[in-house]
């Protein structure tokens, strides 16, 4: 009797459930950093479905575009947290109710 | 047998690490504490980079240690004692209609996912990238990053430096 390997429909469905996580809390959050914690998760999940991907059809894009991804995700951390600071300094709230300056 | 072992042990570090990731991603979106939440998060990332590992992306998931788990996080954390958060820890998490009409949408949305994963699995032409090959997976990486990748990334790199300069422009006080 042989066992089977671990079929890649378990590793996306995981994706999915890691996604969806993400999503929902992004949705319900009122935090504006627990939000951005949420979208990182969000992108995770895509990585994780990128390198299923490439691993089952034996290609090394999805894994350049992994990289990519990572590569965005950081530049995005360092712009999304300095507007966080600075909304603090005018609003002294980061609450995403709350901030809606941009609101006409 | 001894495949039939390391296949075992695949499925065993598999389901372990699987629910592990589900279960801190689900504290991470129901914690009080946004500390608490971004510690939840990073064991979120330390299990997702053990299934790279699985999936013999050695690079990446080193990757994911270094930059997702230590370099961003990290920053998260630091935000989080920059700033005072104490309002929503004294007033708790309110349930109110809208977020359990969102959070239904999304558990929908999630079975969506599932049924469209499960009914077809993927197929297309397959590459020359077999799991022997991986072994030296970051010489195979690079490979393909600076051939065929080679423009994209110097585009990164311009990005990150424009992403630089806009944290400090804007954390910059106001003279």
């Amino acid at each position: 009797m042989t066992i089977p390997p671990v079929p890649p429909e378990l590793y996306l469905v995981l994706s999915a459930v890691l996604f969806t996580v993400g999503v929902i809390g992004a949705l319900t959050r009122r935090n504006a950093i627990v939000v951005f914690m949420c979208i990182e998760m969000m992108l995770n999940s895509v990585n994780l479905t990128f390198i299923t991907l490439s691993r089952f059809l034996q290609s090394l894009d999805g894994v350049i575009f992994a990289f990519f991804v990572i590569a965005v995700a950081a530049a995005e951390a360092a712009v999304g947290l300095a507007i966080f600071v600075m909304i603090y300094r005018s609003k002294e709230t980061i609450n995403v109710d709350e901030v809606n300056i941009l609101k006409w | 047998m001894a495949e039939n072992v390391a296949i075992a042990f695949q499925w065993l570090v598999f389901l372990g690490v699987a629910f592990t990731s589900i279960i801190a991603s689900i504290l991470v979106i129901t914690r009080k504490n946004p500390i608490h939440s971004a510690l939840f998060l990073v064991l979120t990332f330390l299990c997702v980079a053990v299934i790279y590992l699985l999936l013999y992306s050695q690079f990446i998931a080193i990757i994911q240690v270094v930059v997702y788990a230590g370099a961003i996080v990290m920053l998260i954390i630091f935000v989080i004692m920059l700033l005072d958060l104490e309002e929503e820890l004294r007033s708790g998490l309110k349930l109110l209609y809208s977020k359990v009409i969102g959070g239904v949408l999304m558990v929908l949305f999630l079975f969506g996912i599932i049924y469209s994963v499960v009914a077809k699995s993927p197929t297309g032409k397959l590459g020359s990238y077999t799991p022997d090959k991986l072994t030296a997976n970051v010489k195979a990486v690079g490979e393909v990053l600076f051939t065929q990748y080679l423009f994209p990334f110097e585009i990164v790199s311009i990005l990150l430096v424009a992403a630089i300069v806009g944290a400090v422009v804007l954390s910059k006080k106001r003279t």
